[in-house]
């Protein structure tokens, strides 16, 4: 296989490149975990549990996990209709499936009633090289703009396991998004603490404050450390919780650095991006800000390495755009 | 439990048309508060809902979140004001709270929440309703419980995709204990069917369903029908129910077939006499 198709296949592997431990399909296995506490968790997936990970849940409880098929309209119903009877449904597939195609579903069967179903969403942003009917660029959102229901990015394999654990301790509607496959350990297990909600400050800096999501908090913490050494004082907050936003820590975070840069994996229409600048403005708050994200396009095709560096994602564009940040 | 005769062998179908006649009048009169609303469609399923929550579902109006308890989830949300009557006469809420039907800050609504008591989902985005029932029978089932979950869906909803996704989803997983009522009332927002659904019945045994077809205002039928879909055979069952809106109001069922009914202030008395009338002649 050619470096150039192993990355369309593969997405999001490239941390075995980045010299990062790795944790295979750590979404998974922390459902596996939980599952073996909490009788009431079932797994869903529309045709797609080999690429969300699930399989292990699949495997270590057959009779709790239902794959429906091409269908995502009725994976989300059906986990709504399980959580009517006291299950914890997780259910999986991508997210551009998820969030385009089973909108009204997400909003009326889940949200509209605070129903207890966990979305869990493949391939978001751009981690994929499959183009536009692939690339989960707006998913954010479109799902934060829907009431009541709790919208997570989640950094690395730490978080994700960590989060799994915390959406099923939470009760109602919450989209998740995934990382799949090796995923890179960027925070540490024994020192960081997930909790929905909270945004976590992870590096001091006064120069400029970098606020970030997703897997982009690990660009941003690279960006940082290599401006460090340039004598510039960058710091990181990392939010991996979209709704509800934590305003409180990023206007004092704000307040504690001259210009501020978002860094998220995500068109900058309606992501963090705009989430900074609203909840900043709302505060009487103001500071030079630069989005970084995607642009206000759909993606071609291509690998994912190059289609990141050509859209500003990759942490050589990210280390640019902060060293430049006027 | 107000139910009159429960799974009966030998259900006493005149009780099952007497409640049927005082879910009529309990439509008819939250329709005349408003002036207006689904008064044809509500008319049409009454004596599906009189059958059920008189003789087919098992459930408690006093202890409503019984687990145990068959579920019942109108999809067609705008059907509403036919539940609001089912769930009065069942004694789940007040009867005189009828009458404050469509008006602001009301329980009910014209279009369901799952906020009012006896309601199991929100109903209303036309096509959501059969996956959630799906969900609710796979989870009964993986309990191990007795509960089964029935379904009304309508035909102008069968002209969502979802619906077949669920149907066809209910057909793999064999689900037993899920039970479709499907309303052939033959009208849809714009009027009289704008998309041929025929043959309905034909469509949803392709789907794996066990499958039957009756007059949806013929009590002795829908017992029959409901009776014949408790068999736990390995699939799940569908009944197709032909019904006529505004049934029991001859002047309404004559009515060019529409939506939404709007009823002139002074057409009341005469509608409301017609409907008594009528409801007098029904004993077999």
């Amino acid at each position: 296989m050619t470096e150039r198709a192993r990355s369309l296949v593969m997405g999001q592997d490239e941390a075995a490149a980045l010299g990062r431990a790795t944790v295979e399909a750590p979404f998974g296995n922390a459902l596996v975990e939980l599952g073996r506490a909490r009788p009431e968790i079932v797994g869903l997936t529309a045709d797609l549990g080999k690429y969300t990970d699930i399989l292990p849940f699949r495997d270590a409880f057959p009779q709790r996990f239902f794959n429906v098929g091409m269908a995502e309209q009725n994976l989300v119903a059906i986990a709504a209709g399980l959580a009517r009877t006291g299950k914890i449904p997780f259910a999986t597939t991508y997210g551009v499936f998820a969030t385009r195609r089973a909108y009204d579903f997400i909003a009326i069967a889940c949200a509209h009633g605070a129903i207890n179903v966990k979305i869990v969403a493949g391939l978001p942003g751009l981690t994929t090289g499959y183009g536009g009917t692939h690339q989960a660029i707006e998913d954010l959102a479109l799902m934060r703009m829907i009431p009541g229901l709790t919208v997570i990015d989640p950094c690395d394999a730490t978080e994700i396991a960590q989060a799994t654990a915390a959406i099923a301790d939470h009760p109602g509607p919450v989209y998740m998004r995934l990382l799949r496959g090796n995923v890179p350990i960027v925070l540490d297990p024994l020192s960081y603490e997930f909790e929905i909600g909270k945004a976590k400050l992870l590096r001091e800096g006064h120069d400029v404050g970098v606020i970030s999501t997703g897997f982009m908090t690990e660009r941003a913490l690279d960006a940082a450390a290599t401006l460090g050494g340039r004598g510039m004082s960058v710091g990181v907050l990392h939010a991996p919780t979209l709704k509800p936003f934590d305003a409180d820590a990023v206007a004092a975070f704000a307040g504690s650095v001259e210009r501020l840069v978002t860094v998220e994996n995500h068109v900058v229409v309606g992501g963090l991006g705009s989430l900074v600048a609203e909840c900043l403005f709302e505060r009487g708050m103001v500071r030079p800000l630069r989005r970084v994200g995607l642009p206000d396009r759909f993606i071609e095709c291509g690998s994912v390495p190059v289609l990141q560096d050509r859209y500003g994602l990759s942490s050589e564009r990210v280390i640019e755009a902060v060293a430049s940040c006027p | 439990m107000p139910r009159d005769n429960l799974h009966s062998e030998t259900p006493d179908l005149n009780a099952l048309r007497f409640r049927a006649t005082n879910l009529r009048r309990h439509v008819l009169e939250m329709a005349r508060g408003q002036g207006q609303g689904y008064v044809g469609q509500g008319l049409g399923i009454a004596d599906l809902l009189a059958a059920l929550y008189f003789h087919e579902l098992r459930y408690d109006p006093r202890n409503l979140t019984w687990p145990d308890r068959d579920r019942f989830l109108l999809s067609t949300g705008h059907y509403s004001i036919a539940l609001w009557a089912a769930l009065a006469e069942a004694g789940v809420i007040p009867v005189a709270e009828l009458t404050s039907y469509g008006t602001d800050d009301s329980r009910l609504d014209m279009s369901t929440l799952d906020t009012t008591p006896g309601v199991e989902i929100i109903g209303g985005s036309l096509g959501q309703g059969l996956g959630q029932g799906v969900g609710m029978a796979l989870g009964l089932r993986l309990d191990g419980a007795p509960a089964r979950v029935f379904v009304e869906l309508s035909d102008g909803e069968m002209q969502e995709g979802a619906t077949w996704e669920a149907a066809m989803a209910a057909g793999h997983f064999k689900l037993d204990n899920l039970v479709a009522l499907i309303d052939c009332n033959g009208i849809q927002a714009d009027g009289p069917m704008v998309l041929n659904m025929e043959p309905v019945a034909d469509k949803w045994r392709a789907f794996g369903w066990a499958t039957s077809e009756i007059d949806g205002n013929d009590m002795a039928a829908i017992v029959a029908a409901l009776r014949g879909a408790r068999e736990a055979s390995g699939q799940p069952k569908a009944i197709v129910l032909r019904t006529t809106p505004g049934k029991g109001v001859p002047t309404l069922e004559r009515r060019e077939r529409a939506h939404f009914v709007r009823i002139e202030p002074g057409e009341w008395n005469a509608l409301m006499e017609e409907f008594e009338r009528t409801a007098e002649t029904i004993s077999d």
